[in-house]
């Protein structure tokens, strides 16, 4: 059996996974990206080889993604996290599809047509509204943690988005809220909206929706707001925070059959 | 997949860097050429100007070097303190920054700094804020700040527009006089007219040998190249330089060097350079194996209307023609013709945070374009010159994500 790697090094969680040549996961991992991203590579790597019950050296082919995939010396190639999640997104729906990933500090818009192939993309501008870093902003205001935002905003029946772009500014009307006694879930769905909408906003969104990315893989509901706001359904692939790192390893296997 | 990352030397490039010293030391240097200075905008009526007998300067093309030394980092926050929001021309905050500072790029070649203007003359064909700019030296030195107001997001260029811009121009007669002493003589407009066209055609041809594939030159390259139509048409020097440049990239096409080693995507800027990245934009595209062949910006220097045997005219409709001040139905129409004439396959657009008049994304047109022609595009965010504004991350990714899907991803 020949296997191949996928790894994801994203800004906040770096993620591997190794599949057999029918696309199949055999093993996977995931950890903080650290700041060595090298040693980070490593770990990951021998992790999911140990779940996949084979030696490294039966990969036939690795490829890097996302903001460390420079850093990832035994990887053969590398790809962007935006091609990486719309093929892993892709192997799952095989549709014309927008794929929306919300990352820690970016979000993307990958529209692909009913081959898979991209036909554009759009990621989030400079700042933190619309992303993993903004809802983390506001959990710590709220002194929160960050697992506990889910279930809060899935409570509340309030949909008032926090209203402005910045990410401070935002977290000053997260005060203003407390100040005025509103209930916790209530910010909590509030700042959800806010993500929703900033999201929204980006870009025009065509065909079957897919999530993925690990903000909606640990806030489920952020995706189902997600749908409602877009008069559709939000699908999500298995493991979406996998999904770059799946769509990398199929690019390797892909390109290891091209004989690249 | 990576080629060599070293951009091809151009052999002219050496002649060019000599005129252009030549000209800042003419300008700035310590035996003073007795004329009069004037300060004008880079698509200002710079051929009335050194035909009245002035020293012509051109304070964008400061602003361009503060950018590309990244010196504009430091001197954009002094301006900002002063008064010039963060959110204005960063050419202009760098600049104000650099004379708050007394600091200049011209320093290193060792000259001291830009010259005391003894009249500003602006067009604001491009933007308001250059007459803000100039309005700011004026104050500070007590000298005129003349110009003219050209409309913008023009239609058609008609007669009303060009003689009423002539007018104008020819309006600046008087005040310049009073400044320089002289006066103004008609044959001299038409000589300087004259070779302005010449070094502006001659300009043209240089940009269109890249729509030969694989392309002599890139957009990198043009921003180099470009200083002569900018700070010296009208001369004999810029002339000579672009028939040189314009000999040795047929001799590229003929030879078939390619500016970028394996050649497989081109691409269309769209906007303004970031100065203070070029290099590292320039290589990541080389390793991508893509040539940014065509741009909007390199060719804001060419004026077919320039004509010697009607000056006035000729220059208000040529100024007036310009991409920058025209309607978003022209914008579209010129860049789909573009994208036939260099066989583009995808259009980068740089959003250039202080400076919307050129940053042509903001009003749908990447997307009706789009439609237009079936070429994909990607919006980069940036600056021209205020790198506080810029994310190398965000940039490298869209850049590589893009030619990702020009490869079919
Ligand atoms: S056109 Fe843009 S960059 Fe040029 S002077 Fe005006 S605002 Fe500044």
């Amino acid at each position: 059996m020949e296997y191949f790697c996928g790894i994801d090094i994203g800004a906040s969680a770096a993620k591997l996974v190794i599949v057999d040549n029918q696309g199949h996961i055999a093993g996977k991992a995931m950890q903080r990206s650290g700041v060595d991203y090298t040693q980070t590579a490593r770990t990951l790597l021998d992790q999911s080889a140990a779940e996949a019950a084979i030696d490294p050296a039966q990969i036939v082919r690795s490829l890097s993604t996302g903001y460390g995939r420079d850093n990832v010396p035994w990887s053969d190639g590398k790809m962007t996290e935006i091609a990486c999640h719309g093929r892993g997104a892709y192997f799952h729906f095989q549709k014309r599809m927008t794929v929306i990933d919300i990352g820690a500090q970016d979000s993307k818009i990958i529209h692909l047509d009913a081959g898979g192939r991209r036909i554009s993309f759009k990621m989030n501008r400079k700042c933190a509204a619309g992303t993993g870093a903004f809802l983390e902003e506001i959990a710590h205001r709220l002194a929160l943690d960050i697992s506990e935002l889910n279930a809060l905003a899935e409570r509340s029946t309030k949909n008032e988005p926090l209203g402005s772009f910045c990410t401070v500014f935002a977290a000053t009307e997260v005060l203003a809220r407390i100040r005025a006694g509103v209930d916790v879930a209530d910010i909590v769905r509030g700042a959800f909206c806010s993500v929703v909408n900033r999201i929204v906003e980006m870009d025009r969104v065509e065909g079957l929706l897919v999530a993925t990315g690990g903000v909606v893989a640990h806030n489920p509901f952020l995706a189902t707001l997600l749908g409602r706001a877009l008069d559709t359904e939000a699908h999500m692939p298995p493991d979406p925070q996998y999904t770059g790192a799946f769509g990398a390893a199929l690019f390797a296997m892909q390109q290891s059959r091209k004989g690249q | 997949m990576a080629q060599t990352a070293e951009p091809k030397k151009i052999q002219a490039t050496g002649k060019m860097k000599g005129l252009m010293g030549q000209y800042f030391t003419e300008l700035m240097g310590e035996e003073p050429s007795g004329n009069k200075m004037a300060w004008c905008t880079s698509v200002g009526p710079a051929e009335l100007l050194r035909a009245m007998g002035f020293d012509v300067y051109f304070p964008e093309n400061h602003g361009a070097m503060l950018g590309a030394t990244r010196m504009a980092t430091d001197l954009i926050p002094l301006a900002n303190a002063h008064g010039f929001s963060p959110d204005i021309c960063s050419y202009l905050t760098s600049d104000v920054g650099a004379y708050l500072k007394g600091e200049s790029p011209f320093q290193k070649l060792g000259l001291p700094g830009p010259p005391k203007a003894d009249v500003l003359v602006y067009n604001t064909n491009q933007c308001r804020d250059v007459k803000d700019w100039f309005q700011f030296y004026s104050r500070q030195w007590d000298v005129p700040c003349i110009g003219i107001e050209t409309p913008r997001s023009i239609g058609e260029v008609d007669l009303t527009i060009v003689q009423a811009i002539a007018k104008k121009i020819k309006s600046l007669i008087t005040p310049l006089e009073d400044v320089s002493g002289e006066k103004f003589d008609m044959d001299k407009l038409k000589d300087v007219v004259s070779l302005s066209k010449e070094c502006t055609m001659l300009w043209k041809a240089v940009l269109e040998t890249a729509a030969k594939a694989p392309s002599p030159l890139t957009f990198f390259d043009g921003t180099v190249q470009m200083g002569p139509a900018v700070v010296l048409r009208g001369t004999t020097g810029a002339v000579e330089y672009y028939k040189l440049l314009l000999a040795e990239l047929e001799q590229r096409v003929a030879d078939g060097v390619a500016a970028v080693e394996g050649e497989s995507h081109r691409i269309y800027w769209e906007g303004m350079p970031i100065w203070g990245k070029l290099r590292d934009l320039s290589t990541q595209f080389m390793e991508l194996q893509t040539a940014v062949v065509a741009s909007t910006y390199c060719n804001s220097w060419i004026y077919e209307d320039l004509d010697p045997d009607h000056p006035f005219m000729g220059m208000a409709r040529a100024y007036s023609e310009l991409f920058i001040c025209r309607s978003d139905d022209y914008k579209e129409k010129y860049m789909a013709k573009m994208i036939e004439k260099f066989s583009i396959d995808g259009v980068v657009y740089h959003d250039s945070k202080t400076c919307p008049n050129n940053s042509n994304n903001r009003y749908d047109l990447p997307k009706r374009l789009e439609t237009k022609t079936g070429k994909p595009f990607v919006v980069i965010n940036g600056d021209l010159n205020d790198l506080r504004l810029y994310s190398e991350e965000q940039s490298r990714t869209n850049i590589e994500a893009f030619v990702e899907q020009l490869a079919g991803a």
